[in-house]
């Protein structure tokens, strides 16, 4: 897919130039700088409160940035709003899982597609053959998603009957429909027990397997030391640490800030 | 199964006249048509862009009275008419539209209510060329070539025509990708908007269509009764169209249809009830709204799954 010539191969894909976010004077991410490398799986971690979600939400245009510039494929995204940078490649899921509960499996997958199908009000009116062959084509894909989520035997239930395991694949599998550049994920493993959250961890490497970039917010510090190639610290909105798994864990700032109340 | 609904409602419709002896059944059914009309549109607006519009009968409004001033004071065609009154309607409903929906919250209900007030008081003063508070009178009726849909049968059928045509499409557009993304909206705005839907601008394209369809119904409306006056188009028929969607049942199209249909003809049927009928009417609807709080339509259709497959 990626040919030798992109410009991207090996350049950031997303970069972060000090971003600044704030809420009524408070600084939630100050001055904050990274850059995420194609492919990989990038864990942000932090106690809480440190801005890990914030970030996500500056990432996709739900939050302003007040400072800063973020740049996705060296273009700044600054200032778009969430549906222009869903668009251009950037999709999430959310800490709990914000599904379209009025709908069905099948149907939540078919709108995660919305950015690059392109029918509209009059054509969906009068059922345009050109309709018909778009809806035939994103449904047949849907399913191909769903199966491959394991998720095609329950393409007809309703959403909000599914288990919670189901309903966090059912989000990433909406996020990733709309084949994007960057995946965002907040908390995939949240309220899952031991075993759902291996088959979480499966889920995630098997998209990075595919050559997916992902960026992970997550608070089990097991499943991100175990899937994460690289890790970015916050703690009060500011980065104190980058880097491998296994340098963070040697890292004092960042051991004293948030593991050292475990290790 | 998933399409017989439709042509049975259908053939219900066309079969309907041949048992009905009474001219003034027509009438009410006639006048349920256009309500029809307005409640379908008013639900996409209400159950699938989560937005409460208190102006339908504004629009109602301004269809009619578009329609009695082009027609009989600038003495435009009948036909071409009712299309340009739609176009200035949603053109009205954009300008209304647009500062209000880009806002989170409710501020379409407040500037909906502000503006029926509005057109009603406009109605009223603007003698000149309404009629003012005595009405206009003398709009032409509907007619093709030379055939003149001059009796209540004949307006029967075109005026269900119209109202099975708005219902096809909106049962294809809430299955459709702009359907898809209005559940969404409505459901969850921002998972929406991440999802890559622009719910700004769908909101305003679900307002401008339903203001469209109820200007629609208003311009039917006028060339069948020929005569139009502010009373119908108070504040008072914009909160019988809320009622009647939702009676029927929010984001249920089909819905629309039976709670608009039921709410139309009730009075009628209260009649026999004389002085009581407004008390009936009122405890009917609060009943409704506290037993079935998701509308009549969705709960009834849950109660006949349930029942079938206790028999299987």
């Amino acid at each position: 897919m990626i040919s030798p010539a992109d410009p991207h191969m090996d350049t950031a894909v997303l970069e972060a130039k000090n971003i600044t976010v704030r809420f009524e004077g408070l600084e939630a991410l100050s001055r904050l700088s990274f850059a995420i490398s194609p492919r990989r799986i990038v864990s942000i971690i932090g106690p809480n409160g440190a801005g890990k979600t914030t970030l996500l939400n500056a990432i996709t245009g739900v939050y302003p940035i007040h400072a800063g510039e973020i740049l996705f494929q060296g273009k700044s995204i600054s200032g778009l709003k969430p549906f222009q940078i869903a668009a251009l490649g950037i999709t999430r899921s959310f800490q709990q899982a914000q599904l379209f509960m009025n709908m069905t499996v099948l149907e939540n997958v078919m709108v995660g597609m919305h950015s690059r199908t392109t029918s509209g009000f009059f054509k969906g009116m009068l059922r345009l053959p050109s309709e018909r062959k778009e809806e035939r084509i994103i449904s047949a894909q849907s399913r191909d998603i769903l199966d491959e989520f394991g998720l095609i035997s329950k393409a007809a239930d309703m959403a909000g009957h599914i288990s919670i395991l189901d309903q966090r694949r059912l989000e990433i599998a909406r996020a990733m429909a709309a084949r994007p550049k960057i995946l965002l994920l907040d908390e995939p493993a949240a309220g899952l027990t031991i075993r759902e959250m291996e088959a979480m961890a499966d889920l995630i490497l098997g998209l990075r397997e595919k050559g997916q970039t992902i960026i992970l917010v997550e608070h089990n510090m097991r499943l991100v030391m175990a899937i994460s190639d690289h890790l970015i610290v916050l703690h009060h909105g500011v980065k104190i640490g980058e880097g491998r798994p296994e340098d963070i864990q040697k890292n004092r700032q960042v051991i004293e800030a948030y593991l050292g109340k475990k290790v | 199964m998933k399409h017989l609904p439709l042509p049975v409602f259908s053939l219900f419709v066309i079969a309907l006249p041949l048992i009905l002896s009474n001219n003034y059944y027509l009438m009410a059914l006639n006048i349920a048509a256009l309500n029809v009309v307005i409640v379908i549109g008013l639900n996409l607006l209400m159950g699938y862009a989560g937005q409460i519009s208190l102006g339908h009968a504004a629009f109602f409004g301004l269809g009619a009275y578009l329609s009695a001033i082009l027609t009989t004071t600038c003495g435009f065609p009948v036909w071409p008419t009712i299309p340009a009154a739609m176009a200035i309607t949603a053109v009205v409903a954009y300008l209304i539209g647009i500062p209000t929906l880009k806002l989170e919250g409710h501020y379409l209900v407040m500037a909906t209510l502000g503006f029926n007030v509005i057109v009603y008081i406009v109605m009223i003063q603007l003698s000149a060329v309404t009629g003012g508070p005595s009405g206009f009178a003398g709009i032409p009726r509907l007619q093709i070539g030379g055939f003149a849909f001059d009796s209540d049968l004949k307006i029967y059928y075109l005026f269900w025509a119209v109202a099975i045509l708005v219902l096809i499409l909106s049962l294809n557009l809430i299955h459709s990708r702009a359907g898809r993304a209005m559940a969404a909206l409505s459901h969850n705005e921002i998972a929406a908007r991440c999802t890559g839907i622009d719910t700004e601008t769908y909101k305003v394209k679900i307002f401008v269509i339903s203001a469209a369809l109820a200007s629609l119904a208003g311009s039917l409306y006028a060339h069948y009764i020929s005569f139009i006056s502010p009373g119908s188009f108070s504040i008072f028929f914009s909160l019988q169209a809320v009622t009647m969607v939702l009676v029927g049942g929010m984001g249920s199209v089909w819905g629309s249809l039976f709670g608009a249909i039921l709410l139309s003809l009730l009075p009628e049927v209260l009649h026999s009830v004389k002085e009581y009928n407004v008390l009936v009417y009122g405890f009917i609807l609060m009943a409704v709204l506290m037993f079935f709080p998701r509308g009549l339509f969705p709960a009834g259709r849950s109660f006949c799954i349930a029942m079938i497959r206790k028999k299987t």
